[in-house]
């Protein structure tokens, strides 16, 4: 269990980590998301003693991070920054952390195996791709067989197969009832393996759900219709009291009845229909609406505001808070 | 103890692990020994030329160091590699992960790092005197003579100590390339003309690499310093504590 009590980062006069208290709990795979610049790996490096706190307090199992014997048996972490000479080997990359902690020599081959380095084991770290590199970050986090692993932005620039070999190594952890404590600025990773989730935005706390109470509060579902008689359709639904919103190609969206009722409705009025489909708001955009407010870097390339007809940004949020 | 012993163990495979250790270690030695030979063979093919105030203060057994100016430069690259190394590549973020005792993690590479500088140290101090005197003919000293054997251990001692103090600055620094821009010229040029202008001369006596030296020499007739060769080795270790300490209360403080 890692507790987070009023963790505050300042760097200068940048407030990088804000007042933070959250738990990660035991035994599930607990999701960390923010935009880019949220204090995700700030606070990560703070759970690992590695940046000391401005004010309040990170303990794990109880303790802090410094007064553990032997840390990498009880917490393993994969940082965003590599952090690994690129002079020495895989091998005794490892092997050097390995004998800090007194973990067995034998150990550091069981890792390379696990993550499959075995081949490039001796050869020096220099020529690793980002996949390798990332591998050898995983070995070094599982090296002490630790019940908590810490990942900091695993998938950050790999490619899909990369990323799969990624995720199944995580819902693996995950079974094996580790806790697993892994950040993202995307949702659509988060979504694929994490049943907890605890979102920040400029090193502030913005919500700290299960997974399926997020998705619940934020997914919303309609229907998407289009047709070639759009006259005919919005008459059709306002005689029978249903709200239609012109989606921005020419569809049209319901989101206060089912797909069946609509397509009834439909061949009642003899409309052509080329599209009747359910649709499900992503929750990348849920996560985009929640955090909206402290993206700290706008894109400032002419992108639209919100449309008319959506919740305001960050609105949506704010309702199922308040629900 | 057996956390100490087991992050002097890792220490040892990080430092024999890396190419940097065996290239600036051995070319310290090789740089060390080769231009003592050298320098040992020039003054005794010249010996009759040199005035007679250098003829009666002649030092064979310093002659034999004098690769010793160019070599320590070799043993400061090794001290400054070994601890900013962990910085300019971001190992040490793993290295704190798994021994979050700051303390244990600095002294425990550094001790590790100055007893292979003081191995490595010995070696080539031993050798290069058996070949500087090799070289010296009839103007050879023998390492029985007093003060010889304490000039030999003290050469190897001196270079154990640079290393060392290199790597308190590092510890400070955390940048090698800020570390050796500034130990380089320190100690290849500054200290020298510290040493030569009459107006910081006495001052300069006292700095690291001037204070060591005396430990090297046997023949101290007029060269000016006011202590002897263990006090001296003491003021260059009381400035190695301080840059340890220095090195030691900035890391604990700092982010990694
Ligand atoms: N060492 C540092 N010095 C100064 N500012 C920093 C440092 N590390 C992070 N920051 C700043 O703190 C904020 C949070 O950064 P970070 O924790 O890396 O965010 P995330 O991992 O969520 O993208 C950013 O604005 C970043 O620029
Ligand atoms: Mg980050």
């Amino acid at each position: 269990m890692i507790e987070l009590q009023a963790l505050t980062k300042h760097f200068g006069d940048k407030v990088a980590v804000d007042h933070l208290t959250f738990t990660v709990r035991p035994g599930i795979v607990t999701g960390f998301l923010g935009p880019n610049g949220a204090g995700k790996s700030t606070t990560m490096r703070m759970m690992l003693g590695l940046d000391l706190p401005t004010a309040g307090d990170v303990r794990i199992n109880g303790k802090h991070y410094a007064d553990l014997r032997e840390p990498l048996t009880y917490i393993g972490a994969l940082l965003e920054a590599k952090a690994w000479h690129p002079g020495r080997s895989a091998y005794h990359h490892l092997l050097c952390l390995a004998q800090s902690n007194r973990i067995p020599a034998p150990r550091v081959r069981e890792v390379l195996d696990t993550v499959g380095l075995t081949s490039v084991a001796k050869k020096r770290t220099k020529g690793f791709s980002l996949g390798m590199g990332q591998r050898l970050g995983i070995a070094a986090a599982l090296l002490g067989d630790p019940r908590v692993l810490l990942f900091d932005e695993p998938v950050n620039g790999l490619d899909p197969e990369g990323i799969h070999w990624i995720r199944n190594m995580m819902k693996g952890l995950a079974a094996q009832g580790r806790t697993v404590f892994v950040s993202s600025h995307l949702m659509s990773e988060m979504a694929l393996t994490a049943e907890h989730l605890v979102v920040i935005g400029q090193g502030r706390l913005l919500a700290d759900t299960s997974m399926a109470e997020f998705i619940a509060q934020n997914a919303r579902s309609f229907v998407r219709i289009r047709t070639p008689q759009p006259e005919a359709l919005r008459d059709a639904l306002h005689s029978t009291g249903i709200t239609a919103m012109a989606s921005s190609d020419g569809a049209f969206e319901v989101s206060d009845a089912r797909a069946a009722q609509l397509g009834e409705l439909a061949a009642e009025h003899r409309i052509v229909l080329h599209e009747l489909s359910p649709q499900q708001a992503s929750l990348e955009e849920a996560f985009m609406r929640l955090t909206a407010e402290t993206v700290e870097y706008h894109a400032h390339d002419g992108e639209e505001p919100p449309a008319e007809g959506r919740p305001a940004w960050g609105e949506g949020w704010k309702q199922s808070e308040g629900a | 103890m057996a956390a100490t012993a087991a992050v002097l163990k890792s220490e040892w495979t990080k430092i024999r692990s890396v190419r940097s250790t065996v290239w600036t270690l051995s070319l310290a030695a090789v740089i060390t020994i080769g231009l003592g030979l050298l320098i040992s063979l020039l003054a005794n093919n010249e010996f009759r030329k040199m005035p007679l105030q250098e003829r009666l203060t002649f030092d064979p057994t310093y002659i034999s160091f004098a690769g010793m100016g160019i070599g320590q430069l070799l043993m400061i690259v090794f001290g400054v590699l070994v601890v900013s190394n962990e910085y300019s590549t971001g190992m040490i973020r793993s290295s704190l992960a798994a021994v979050p005792q700051r303390g244990q993690f600095l002294f425990g590479k550094i001790t590790i790092a100055t007893l292979l500088a003081l191995v490595v140290g010995e070696i080539t101090s031993f050798i290069a005197f058996f070949v500087g005197q090799a070289m010296l003919g009839s103007h050879r000293t023998q390492i029985s003579n007093p003060g010889v054997l304490r000039a030999v251990v003290g050469g190897g001692l001196y270079m154990a100590l640079i290393a060392m103090f290199a790597m308190g600055c590092a510890a400070m620094l955390r940048s090698p390339l800020l570390s050796l821009s500034i130990l380089m010229p320190f100690f290849f040029l500054i200290s020298n003309i510290l040493g030569s202008v009459s107006a910081t001369k006495k001052v300069a006596r006292y700095l690291p690499d001037q204070a060591g030296q005396k430990i090297m020499m046997v023949v101290t007739r007029n060269d000016g310093r006011p202590y002897g060769p263990w006090v001296g080795l003491l003021i260059m270790a009381a400035w190695v504590a301080a840059a340890l300490l220095g090195g030691y209360a900035l890391l604990k403080k700092r982010d990694a």
